[in-house]
């Protein structure tokens, strides 16, 4: 990227590059981060271009020290992120559930790497789970964004901070290797701050017009108490499934079978579908964009219409799980899983598809 | 239509800025485009490949399983993906380094001396330079121009000497082409 | 004809699949010739730690373990407590030591645990692609400091060695670099004594190695060693940082 950001035109930029320009432009106060592939890239881009903000910018001495400043730097006010790769997320986890539990907002960007343990550098989806469920310990969840293209990346990424700051919560992005090293045309637009974002100042630290001492803290000794704060964020949780549960639908119309598929997975589900198509197989593609709140109540519905689905997700399982349970044994749940930087290939898909349609009742596709 | 292409060669022969320079130029000839390295530390002094997408159409997956073309810098790169081209496809490769023949009959095939003209402009680094000219000319998939000004995006920042020389070097590539 | 030089047997592969230049091949090959020289082959453990070094097992022909990144102490730990006859090599780079895991560090240190560490300074994350690391040098760019290191932000190189020389579990502490066959000998040395020292069970003991990274450097092998040479020893000076044995003799009274 040259020095002057052409805001408004296309660029051609890679996914790791358009998270961080995305930030920057969202009005991103501190950024934090520790090298780990293959995100390297959006720390380096920060490294650069929050200093030429004049924002901060600090290479942290490892996943925790980030989080824990974001911790700090939200409990100020401040727009704050980080970023990492499965391993470093893992390390990240116990400043995600103080965040969650102290309600600070706090944006934090995912490129998922082959695991478990070290893994490999290869992309993957399996930090699904953690992602989904929260990932650190207690009863909360986090906003996760599954976007599937570059452009994505960067839109997703300014939502993902006024979503945290609207609901005081930490906001995700969910993404893969290839999604964040890959290079595509996307762009630039201008942020725009949604208006009815609520003020900091009632809770902010360190805020001269607040004369009452404020407390941020993730402990709550008492029974009661605890509990409440719960019931609290679990409100907030309903909330936030009502209100920002996000997807798209792609070709469901006559359709024998729902591929559900997120990320670059659903990519490569796209192009499977139209090989599959050629070859006389009816298929749509049901792509959730936020994989917490996940579309549930929508995939419930489709279950009414549609016979069968096919899960095609880069982890084993994980995302097949939640669609189960969002149909409700309506239909038939079929999936097609790689791991560790095993990429589904089309030809597989399309051979899934056919093994779906030949199916005997009660009989589930399951390859991995 | 749609091309999908990969760029292989060694560390240190610009096979990045290859695949790059082509997105980029796709893009400025209004096509979709994607761009994917291969990344981490397995490059160390190894490898390298990158693949790219240009197409009329929005591109689904990203991903290159059988390219259409590939464009090859040296020799374990072409016993790497010779047999994973589409058959009809294309194989560009750099005779200055690979001394062996094209064993498939099911492709066509385009030698470039990619080294050896890279040196007579001036320095044998410009191979890639000169790999895509001929490619651009030959299969017409992006614009000659379009991929020259794509330079200048690309290698932003970069001394008016070094781009005079890579500039030349695309052309001479562009010339094999009668 | 009479061989005069081969490969140590905990080596398997003196070819490694490091950039040319680096100076992870000659810290392994230290390693394995000690380990040779003490016998300890069959009871010895390495740590492949995260960074390019991770693939140690390639090389080191006795057991290895992989450990988390900057964790290596405290599996070191957790392997020598619970059986006290192996013999860890602990392995770590300056990303891997002074960052993430300057806490492991300093209370192994502290705690005076019996393994051997090798420290290798590279003054750059290598793995991860060039980004600034603890010891990076102040001016010094790496992708993260593209305008070179400020110490006004982002701190100042930390010397390992003089800062873990004061806590009271430290036996043996040195820093050696990899530069030229003269510095790579003296270093061994180094490592030797720590060997002894181990072997004793005197405590902590740490050998850092100032070593060449060409490649995230951005230079040639031998533009490497110069700029090594030129630009890090004045900053890292070599030499015995600390060593109890040298100290108590020191202070024994002279007998009459
Ligand atoms: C928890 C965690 N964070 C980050 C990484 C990514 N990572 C791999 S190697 C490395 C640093 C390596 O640098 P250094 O320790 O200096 O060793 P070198 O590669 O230079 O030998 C990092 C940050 C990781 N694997 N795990
Ligand atoms: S990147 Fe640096 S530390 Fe890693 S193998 Fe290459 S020279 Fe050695």
């Amino acid at each position: 990227m040259s020095e002057k950001i052409p805001i408004g035109e296309k660029v051609l930029m890679k996914g790791n590059e358009a998270i961080g320009e995305a930030a920057v432009q969202a009005c991103c106060d501190c950024y934090y981060g520790y090298p780990i592939t293959p995100q390297n890239e959006l720390t380096a881009y920060m490294s650069r271009r929050m200093i030429e903000e004049g924002r901060v910018f600090i290479q942290t001495e490892s996943e925790i020290a980030a989080i824990n400043m974001c911790y700090g730097s939200a409990a100020v006010g401040a727009r704050s992120m980080t970023s990492s790769s499965s391993p470093g997320i893992s390390l990240k986890q116990e400043g995600i559930s103080y965040m969650a539990s102290a309600q600070l907002p706090v944006f934090y960007v995912n490129v998922n790497r082959g695991g478990p343990g070290l893994g490999n550098i290869s992309p993957a989806q399996s930090d699904y789970y953690q992602t989904t469920r929260g990932g650190g310990h207690g009863d909360y969840r986090v906003i996760a964004f599954a976007p599937s293209d570059v452009q994505e990346l960067y839109d997703l990424t300014m939502l993902g901070f006024d979503l945290a700051d609207k609901y005081r919560n930490p906001a995700m992005i969910q993404a893969d290797g290839i999604l964040g090293q890959m290079m595509e045309p996307l762009v630039l637009h201008e942020y725009k701050r949604p208006p009815d974002l609520p003020s900091k100042q009632p809770w902010r630290l360190g805020d001269p017009s607040t004369t009452d001492p404020l407390l941020v803290t993730s402990l709550v000794l008492n029974v009661t108490g605890m509990e409440e704060r719960n019931l609290e964020l679990q409100k907030k949780y309903d909330t936030i499934t009502e209100n920002e549960t996000r997807f798209e639908e792609v070709g469901l119309d006559g359709a024998d079978v729902v591929m559900v598929a997120y990320g670059t997975a659903s990519r490569i589900a796209k192009s499977a579908m139209e090989v599959a198509r050629a070859k006389g197989i009816k298929v749509g593609l049901f792509r959730p964009i936020t994989i917490w709140p996940f579309p549930s109540a929508r995939l419930n519905g489709l279950a009414d219409r549609f016979d069968n689905f096919l899960v095609v997700e880069m982890s084993l399982g994980q995302m097949w799980e939640d669609v189960r349970l969002a149909v409700e044994g309506k239909a038939p749940v079929h999936v097609h899983g790689r791991t560790a930087g095993g990429i589904p290939q089309q030809a597989d898909i399309v051979a899934d598809l056919r093994k779906v349609l030949d199916a005997k009742p009660g009989e589930i596709v399951k390859n991995f | 239509m749609t091309q999908k292409i990969r760029c292989a060669g060694f560390g240190g022969q610009g096979i990045v800025l290859m695949g790059k320079l082509l997105a980029q130029a796709g893009m400025m000839d209004d096509k979709h485009t994607t761009f994917f390295p291969q990344y981490g530390a397995a490059m160390r002094g190894g490898t390298a490949n990158c693949s790219v997408i240009v197409s009329d159409d929005a591109i689904a997956s990203p991903m290159v399983e059988e390219p259409d073309v590939v464009l090859v810098m040296n020799g374990p790169s072409l016993d790497r993906f010779e047999p994973t081209v589409q058959p009809g496809g294309w194989i560009f490769y750099n005779t200055s380094l690979i001394d062996r023949e094209v064993e498939r009959k099911d492709v066509n095939v385009f030698k470039v001396a990619a080294n050896s003209i890279a040196e007579e402009v001036g320095n044998a680094r410009t191979a890639n330079m000169v790999m895509l000219g001929a490619f651009a000319k030959k299969l017409g998939t992006v614009n000659l121009e379009t991929l020259l000004g794509s330079l200048d995006v690309q290698m932003h920042g970069k001394s008016g000497k070094i781009m005079d020389m890579n500039r030349e070097a695309m052309k001479r590539g562009a010339a094999l082409i009668k | 004809m009479e061989r005069v030089f081969t490969k140590p047997v905990a080596m398997k592969e003196p070819r490694t699949l490091y950039c040319p230049g680096c100076g992870h091949g000659v810290a392994h090959r230290l390693v394995a010739e000690l380990i040779d020289e003490f016998g300890l082959r069959e009871r010895a453990i390495g740590i492949a730690p995260v960074g390019c070094s991770v693939f140690a097992d390639l090389y080191w022909n006795f057991d290895v373990i992989s450990t988390a990144h900057g964790r290596a102490p405290a599996a070191a730990t957790g392997m020598t407590r619970a059986n006290p006859d192996c013999f860890v090599v602990s392995y770590q780079g300056d990303g891997d030591l002074a960052a993430i895991g300057t806490a492991e560090i300093i209370h192994a240190a502290n705690r005076g645990e019996n393994f051997v560490t090798v420290f290798v300074n590279n003054a750059i994350y290598g793995m991860t692609g060039g980004q600034m690391a603890p010891t990076t040098l102040v001016g010094q760019k790496s992708t993260t400091c593209q305008l070179g290191r400020d110490p006004a932000i982002m701190g100042h190189p930390i010397r390992v060695c003089e800062l873990l020389q004061t806590l009271g579990g430290v036996a043996y502490i040195a820093r050696g670099a990899l530069e030229s066959p003269k510095t790579i000998m003296k270093t061994k040395s180094y490592l030797r004594k720590a060997f002894e020292y181990a072997l004793d069970r005197r405590g902590f003991t740490l050998v850092e190695m100032l070593s060449p990274c060409p490649t995230n450097w951005g230079m040639t092998p031998p533009q490497a060693m110069t700029w090594l040479r030129e630009n890090m020893l004045d900053y890292y000076p070599l030499g015995v940082v600390r060593d109890v044995g040298a100290e108590e003799k020191a202070q024994k009274p002279v007998a009459a």
